[in-house]
């Protein structure tokens, strides 16, 4: 049997493979907990596609209703346009990389990686054949006689990722594939996903909850919260554009703010806060009543911060506070304040200070410091 | 610097070889009363002469010469090693299957940690008891063959039943399937769960996934079980006796007729000799599968 015809081929293999459209995909549990709750979600072919959420919002469990390791309890699921619930991952033409890598602890490096191809049937001489060269592609080459055991976690993970690929599977569906590594391996990996990504030419889909590994790896990062999808965007859009406050929150980056809805003129509208801070952001065509309340975000990268002594306050777009904490990050340094008349659910103003800046004029702990920035950099946020 | 500050008399090194030493000492000694010095005497008995009526402390082989050139030795090891290896089948079938449902089958862990402990429940009985229930059972007038007969499938009771040796088999494995069971049940789970969908993720069917991943896995289990089981049904005399119902004997049942009748010497060397072939007979499983090396191996 060749290999090529071990992967299931259809019609629309021609036009890009791997293209996964989830439609109202409900996942219930016999004790009655939505893990999922109604996604609709598309992924286009030979996209790299980052699930990200806290622990809980229902990521991992839509992974494994794709890989076939679930079944969803309502919905479908289509690869490449064909509804693949109830099929095999065999027959899905998926593979998974798991969390634990789930490596055969009896079997080599080779009989892990040949193990797919065992299973089909494929003769010693062959698949062993086809196990050495994928097994070069992850640089295992030295270690193939090696028991998962006898490796250190990157080269377990390495495996994983062999055996996962073998089959050339038309999506690979990685389950938190970086969290059992140290920092420097991760980053490592991380970019190695990517381009092996990019060479295999297949979809994606990796499960994270982490932002930055998202952000730095995927064509399309999905935000998912308790169930929903609350964001499905290219990674810059989620970061630079969140959509929600959940979303501006989780990606980090930001500080939200919010005020009472004066007057809305020509896209132009102006807040007003509890404290009485004035704020006018750009909100487009959106019909919105005054007194509604509006949540905003501002890159904290964006906001410039000086001392309150000697400054003057912005009427506009400029919010005053305490200096709580001042962190030296390297290329900037992260000035926290306790805004005036913050509640104390408020989440404290944070920005970002470039290092040369900062150092010009510096603010210290305990000075009363005013932050403002321009109109451009502010972005509505809907309503959650 | 208190802690450089050497004890007088000892050096460090010593005192940790003594402490070491005064560790092992209680086990030491245990072993030493209760097995070593027993297994001395019985290979000092078993080159001893003897005439009808006492033991005579004089070096002869004469012992293991009339014990290994006697027909009754060889059919009494085939006969055992006969029953040994029906009973290893069953015990190895139905131990496999009970461990396979308890650690796979159950999703609660408690009842299947419940369902484990029922099993052992007729260990809470003595052996003897155990055996003599299935006397009432497999019986010429027993409840197997009353029922059979009331229900027309047999006109006349089946003989085989009892003292047989189906019966000897029926009772060996309802005795040692535990010892089958336990370390079978442990061996199943240890094996990480995320291994049966990784072998699914692959395409792997279920007679696949039984004989590559959970067969491998199990290896070490299912040796120590088969130790266990074939050292006790070699070791056995009286389940042979009673539910051959006299017609049987076996190796330590004829070592049994032998002390009876004053023979230590000779039953001495019989034991000499079994316990030679049981310690090679386990050694041979040892080659094939490293228990030690499987056990340590933390998966």
């Amino acid at each position: 049997m060749d290999i090529e015809t071990l992967v299931p081929m259809n019609a629309s293999t021609a036009t890009g493979r791997g293209a996964v459209e989830l439609a109202g995909i409900v996942k219930r549990y016999a004790d009655g907990t939505l893990a999922v709750d109604g996604i609709n979600l598309r992924i286009a072919s030979g996209t790299y596609c980052c699930l990200l959420g806290p622990s809980g919002c229902g990521k991992t469990t839509m992974l494994r209703m794709i890989a076939g390791h679930e079944t969803p309890s309502d919905g479908e699921i289509l690869i490449d346009g064909g509804n693949v619930v109830g099929l095999s991952p065999r027959e899905r033409g998926t593979a998974m990389m798991f969390q634990s890598y789930a490596l055969f602890p009896h079997l080599n490096v080779r009989d892990n990686v040949a193990f797919t191809l065992r299973v089909r049937g494929i003769g010693k001489a062959e698949r062993y054949r086809e196990a050495d060269r994928v097994i070069e592609q992850v640089q295992l080459t030295e270690l193939a006689q090696r028991l998962p055991a006898q490796l250190s976690g990157g080269q377990q993970q390495r495996v994983a990722l062999a055996r996962a690929i073998i089959t050339r599977p038309r999506v690979l569906l990685l389950d938190e594939p970086l969290s059992a590594l140290d920092e420097f391996l991760r980053l490592q990996m991380r970019s190695e996903l990517r381009e092996l990504q990019r060479q295999l030419g297949i979809t994606f889909i990796h499960v994270t909850h982490t932002q930055l590994e998202a952000v730095a790896v995927a064509d399309q990062v999905v935000v998912m919260d308790r169930g929903h999808v609350v964001q499905s965007d290219p990674a810059r859009t989620v970061y630079a554009e969140p959509r929600s406050a959940y979303v501006a929150r989780f990606m980090g980056g930001q500080n939200v703010l919010a005020g009472k809805l004066e007057s809305v003129a020509d896209g132009l509208a102006t807040l007003r806060d509890a404290a009485g801070r004035g704020f006018a952001l750009r909100v487009g065509g959106a019909v919105r009543a005054t007194g509604q309340r509006l949540q905003f975000s501002v890159r904290r990268d964006h906001v410039r911060i000086a001392k309150l002594a000697g400054a003057t306050v912005p009427p506009l777009n400029a919010v005053v506070g305490l200096v709580r904490a001042v962190e030296y990050q390297g290329t900037f340094v992260k000035v926290t304040l306790t805004l005036d008349a913050a509640a104390a659910e408020d989440d404290p103003f944070v920005a970002y200070v470039e290092e040369g800046d900062y150092f010009a004029g510096p603010i210290g702990i305990a000075d009363r410091a005013v932050a403002w920035w321009e109109m451009d950099e502010m972005h509505a946020l809907a309503a959650e | 610097m208190a802690a450089t500050v050497r004890k007088p008399g000892l050096s460090p090194i010593m005192s940790a070889r003594l402490k070491s030493f005064a560790l092992v000492l209680p086990l030491a000694l245990v072993l030493l009363v209760f097995v070593v010095v027993p297994l001395a005497v019985v290979l000092a008995v078993s080159v001893f002469r003897y005439d009808n009526f006492e033991v005579i402390p004089a070096f002869t082989f004469e012992n293991y010469q009339s014990v290994l050139s006697s027909h009754l030795t060889l059919s009494l090891y085939l006969t055992m090693l006969k029953l040994a290896a029906m009973t290893w089948i069953c015990t190895l079938l139905i131990g496999y299957s009970v461990a396979a449902f308890l650690v796979f089958h159950v999703r609660s862990r408690l009842v299947a940690i419940g369902l484990f402990l029922l099993c052992t429940v007729p260990f809470w009985t003595s052996n003897v008891i155990r055996m003599i229930s299935w006397l009432p059972l497999l019986g010429k007038q027993g409840v197997i063959n009353q029922a059979l007969m009331a229900s027309g499938l047999i006109q006349e009771p089946l003989q085989f039943l009892l003292f047989s040796d189906f019966s000897v088999v029926v009772s060996y494995v309802h005795l040692f399937t535990i010892f089958m069971i336990v370390p079978i049940f442990n061996a199943m789970s240890r094996i990480d769960r995320s291994l049966f969908e990784a072998a699914h993720d692959a395409g792997a069917a279920r007679w696949q996934t039984v004989l590559w991943v959970v067969l491998p896995l199990t290896k070490s289990g299912i040796v120590l079980g088969s130790i266990f089981v074939v050292t006790l049904v070699m070791g056995d005399f009286y389940v042979v006796k009673v539910m051959s119902g006299g017609t049987d004997a076996s190796v330590v049942s004829a070592m049994y007729d032998d002390i009876s009748t004053l023979l230590f010497p000779h039953a001495a060397a019989s034991a000499a000799v079994l316990m030679i072939i049981l310690t090679a007979m386990v050694a041979a499983i040892l080659r094939l599968v490293d228990v030690r090396k499987e056990l340590v191996s933390g998966r």
